[in-house]
This record gives structure tokens, sequence and C-alpha cells, in this order.
């Protein structure tokens, strides 16, 4: 396995009075792409916002490269080279495509072949370059919110549920465009529901349950054993192929 | 040349660039086509409003920001040039000082303002602000050894603004070219100038993010975006402007005191303004502020034609008594809110999208 790019240890989040999570420990090797599966209500999304500062973690440490995180605020974790692409999508609907990109491109004005690149994966961003991001479909939305978090080349990348709500045809464009994005050395961490999206891109996963971690392991030996996807998942994976 | 200068930001509606061309060329000619007194003195007043309101608009329709204390800042303006003026030998240098001294209280006021309370929710930032501009008003009362209490101050300006001053000796197509007309037109180049420099300012990189913040202030966070620091900014510049077109105001009426610039009336003028023109437009200080100030001075008159040309139609007349003009400026009001819910810009080019 590679080294690790992120490691939480016993991290817990509190959210309000209710206790979230209850000691995360999750490992995410350097250019690999970490699936995080979990039943609804498991914290998969907490723990996300968690990385990101989003929710400040109670306990615990959570260490990106050599530095501990936990405590920064968000604006400093992520000029560190973490993205994050909410479920939500998470754009400005008021503002342009071009202008949602040139914002996100924090080092100066975007770089011309990364956007070609972009383009490439994702054709509707050049179509609708001027216009509104809130005009846009809800996969388009979608693919805007990637390109926001890749526009620049990103230590680590944080994304929830992409392909939620999408029609068929456009998750099978979103994992080819993922396919693509792991041959240029992204660290991806992804919160994903549809089993066959997270078969085919995860190199490596961590099963989430009651605020912890309960499996970690390699994709393709979770995706191999159907029992133990029916005892962590409560899903066999016969019935969401 | 005109797309750039109005920093390619343009209306994007046929009747909104007729509406603009026209009160630009009302305001620019006003010494010409409105030779009175009283006219002239609306004309100024919209310059100096125009420019009060799109700082406001800055903090409110492109920051997210309410705040109350924009007039605390516009007075600030008025005050530091009266003071000046009438403890200092009357000149340029003095209102240079007064100027000066005055921009610096407003960005420090603004800057402390804006880093303590922006870390809170809006709601609580106003309140805040409400304090502030509440004491500040109490304390030009009290203080009147310097501030000449709720009389004011009255100040001389220099020979070459005051009224009687002559700098053409026989009148220029028709109008005399003296004090009035020097300070008119450098109450509407200041104005029109500062305002083009809103323009750009919300147009460049910085008002993208202030926009991102407006939308969603965490989303602008995780792309690493300091918000409270984006907002102060947009705050002491908001401050700024208020503070110069305070003392703008105070150069045109060589008066200032608290009903003139602090009085919590204002407030909710300028409010009404941005809302009525449309938040996070700019060119809707524009229309809100010609259509406001308009109607504060004429309605009146109108109103007094109007009830006039109904003698003999029973309760009418009555009905559109001048008495009665606050009544008819507060339905005009709820009326164009009622049809024009984003402002009367953003209604002209959502109709023009259609």
């Amino acid at each position: 396995m590679a080294e690790s790019l992120l490691t939480l240890s016993g991290v817990h989040t509190h959210i309000g009075h209710y206790h979230i999570l209850q000691g995360v420990d999750l490992v995410v090797p350097r250019g690999e792409l970490t699936m995080l599966l979990g039943r609804n209500g498991a914290g998969k999304t907490t723990a996300l916002r968690t990385i990101l500062g989003l929710w400040r973690a109670s306990a615990g440490t959570i260490r990106f490269e050599s530095g501990n995180i936990a405590q920064r605020d968000t604006p400093a974790i992520a000029n560190l080279g973490i993205a994050y692409v909410p479920e939500s999508m998470g754009i400005f609907a008021g503002l342009t495509v071009r202008e949602n990109l040139v914002l996100a491109a924090r080092r100066g004005p975007p770089d011309e072949k990364r956007l070609d690149w972009i383009f490439r994966f994702f054709p509707p961003m050049k179509k609708f370059w001027q216009l509104p991001a809130g005009l846009l479909s809800g996969g388009q939305k979608q693919m805007l919110s990637i390109s926001r978090a890749i526009i620049e080349p990103r230590k680590l990348v944080l994304i929830d549920e992409p392909t939620k709500g999408l029609a068929p045809a456009i998750i099978n464009n979103l994992i080819e465009a993922f396919a693509e994005l792991k041959q240029t050395d992204t660290t991806i961490l992804m919160v994903e529901q549809n089993f066959h999206a997270a078969k085919s891109l995860g190199d490596s996963v961590a099963v989430m349950d009651a605020g912890r971690i309960v499996h970690a392991g390699r994709m393709a030996d979770l995706a191999a054993d159907a029992a133990l996807q029916t005892r962590l998942l409560g899903l066999s994976l016969e019935a969401h192929q | 040349m005109i797309s750039s200068l109005l920093s390619k930001d343009l209306p994007r509606s046929r009747i909104l660039t007729a509406m603009l061309a026209a009160i630009f060329a009302a305001l620019a000619l006003a010494p010409f086509i409105f030779p009175g007194t009283r006219p002239l003195d609306v004309a100024a007043k919209v310059c100096v409003f125009v420019l009060l309101v799109a700082s406001y608009d800055l903090l409110l329709g492109y920051t997210g920001i309410v705040s109350f204390a924009h007039t605390m800042f516009f007075g600030i303006g008025g005050y530091g040039i009266a003071i000046a003026l009438s403890r200092m030998e009357v000149g340029w240098s003095a209102i240079a000082l007064g100027t000066a001294a005055a921009v610096a209280l407003s960005l420090v006021l603004s800057f402390l303002v804006g880093l303590f309370s922006l870390r809170v929710k809006a709601i609580f930032f106003a309140m805040i602000t409400l304090a502030v501009a509440s004491f500040f008003a109490i304390l030009a009362s009290q203080l009147s050894d310097i501030t000449g209490g709720e009389d004011g101050i009255t100040f001389k300006v220099p020979e070459l603004l005051r009224p009687a001053y002559r700098l053409l000796e026989e009148p220029f197509l028709g109008v005399t070219v003296g004090g009035r007309f020097v300070t008119y037109y450098l109450v509407f180049g200041t104005s029109l100038l500062l305002f083009l420099a809103l323009l750009r300012v919300v147009n460049s990189p910085f008002g993208r993010v202030l926009l991102a913040i407006r939308e969603n202030d965490f989303r602008a966070e995780a792309l690493g975006y300091r918000t409270v620091i984006y907002r102060t900014i947009a705050n002491c510049l908001g401050a700024v402007v208020a503070t110069l077109a305070g003392v703008l105001y105070a150069l045109w009426l060589r008066y200032t005191g608290p009903n003139t610039t602090l009085d919590f009336g204002i407030m909710i003028d300028i409010l009404l303004m941005v809302v009525i023109g449309g938040m996070g437009t700019m060119y809707g200080a524009v229309i809100g502020a010609a259509i406001f100030v308009v109607a504060q001075n004429y309605l009146q008159e109108a109103m007094k034609a109007f009830s006039e040309a109904l003698r003999g139609v029973p309760l009418l007349p009555d009905l559109f008594h001048p008495d009665r003009w606050l009544l008819w400026l507060g339905v005009l009001f709820v009326l164009s809110v009622y049809y024009f819910p984003h402002g009367i810009v953003g209604q002209l080019r959502a109709g023009t999208k259609k």
C-alpha cells in the first residue's frame, strides 16, 4: 500500500448535543482513490466536513502530510491543497460557469491546458462557459462542482456522493472522468452510495457504521466478498449491479 | 470606451440604458437645464445619494452585510470638513485635512466594527451597527462644543465655492458661472468618478468573491477564502465612500448637522433606495436615488396641482391634498416593491432575458 497522505486517529465530532463521529481511525493512501461507504447516518459526510474544518473535531488528530490540521480553520485547510465537492454540489448559482472556476483557481488565472483537459471530461462546461451556474441541469452542476475541485492540481479531493440523483448515462460519464483523474496521481476520498460506481473506481475502502470505521481494506477484496458486503452494508453486490 | 469605463458591466436592458442616459444627461447639464436654486439642490442631492446608496449596495447587495451604521460614516465625512473649516483657516488645506481625518476615523471604526462583529450572524451584526450608530449620534449631539449639538455647524467654504464668487464675468449659455456652478460640478464629477470606481470594484475578482460570500460563505471558505477579511475590506470600502459622500454633501450645503447626516430616517431612505433600485446591481443606486429624491422634493407639488385639478369632485381633492404626500410616497413604495420584487433594475434585466 502507498504511504499515507491523510490519517485520522480517534476523531470525535459533536454537532450540538449529538455525538456523530465516535473515534474515527482512517488512513487515506497517497495517489489512491479511497471509498468511504456506509449506511445513511453512519457519519460519512460529517467525516469529510470534519477533515475540511467545516465541523471542528472535538477530539483526536487529523494528520495531513506531516501536520495536524484538526484545529485549523477551513480556509487554511483548503489552502493546503484540499478541495471539497459537497453533496449539495456547492456551486455559486448567481455566478457564471467561468466565474465559478476562476474563483476556485487560487494560484491565478486557470491554466489553459488544464481547462482543455477539464472540457474533455465535461464538454458542457465549455458550452455554457458564460451561463449563470444556477441555470445548469443537475448533472451539469455536478460536473461544475467537480471541475472546480480539479481546476488546479490538488493534493487531496474530498467528494461527497457525486452520483446522487443523476441519470445512469451521466453516472457512467462521471465514472470515466474519475478513472482518468486517478491517472494524475490525485488522492481522492469519496463517499458513494452507488456500489457499482464505488467498486469500479475504488482502490481502497473504509466502511463506517455509527460514527466509527468498522472495516478497512482493498476495494477489490470487498467487491469479491458478497457475505462481507451484506454484513457491512446490508447489501449484496448482485442486487446493486 | 464606454464599456471599459463601466468595467464591462453594461445595463443589459434598453429601457434601463435609456433611463440611465436620461439621468446622466439631466445631472450633467443640471445647471443649464434646471437653472433655479431648488432644482440644482435636488440634482446635487441626487449625485450625493447615488454615491451613498451605491456604497451601501456594495455591502447589502454584493456582500450580504446588513449595516445600520452607514449614516454614521456619512456623518463623519460631513462633520470632518465642517469642524476643519470652522476651526482652521478656510481653504483647500482645511478641506483636505478634514477629509483625510474623517476617512481615517471611518476606516478605523469600520475595521474595528467589521473585525469584531462580522464573525457573528447577520442579524447580530445589524444590531451591533445600530448600537454603534446610535451611540455616535448621541455623541455628536452631546459634544456640542465640537459638533454644534442639535444645531449642527454652519461653515464657510473656500472663495471658489462661495455663491457670491464669479468665475466668468459674463453668463455662459445664459448661466452664471460662479461658486455654486463650480461646487455642483465638484459634487457631480467626484460622485461620478467614485461611482465608476465602485463599479470597477464589484466587477473585479474581489467583487466576485464578495458575491460568492453573499451566496454561501461556507462554500467560499471551503475554496480557501477568509470571508471575515473580505467582509471587513468591503465594510471599510463602503464606509470610506460614504464618508466622501458626506464630505460632498456638507460642501454643497455649507452646513452639517444631525438632521442632514446622522438621522435614522436617512438610513431608512438609503435602504428603500437600494431595494427600489435593485440590490447587487450598482445601477439600482442611480435609479433608486433619482426616483426617491425627486419624489421627496416634488411629490407634494405634483399632488397640489392634482388636488386643484380635481376641485369639485367629492373626496378626491382631500385624498390628494399635499399634506398627505407621505401617505402617497408610502403607497408608491409598497407598489414598487410588489411589482418590482428584484428592484427596477432587476426587473428590467429579467424582462430583457425573456
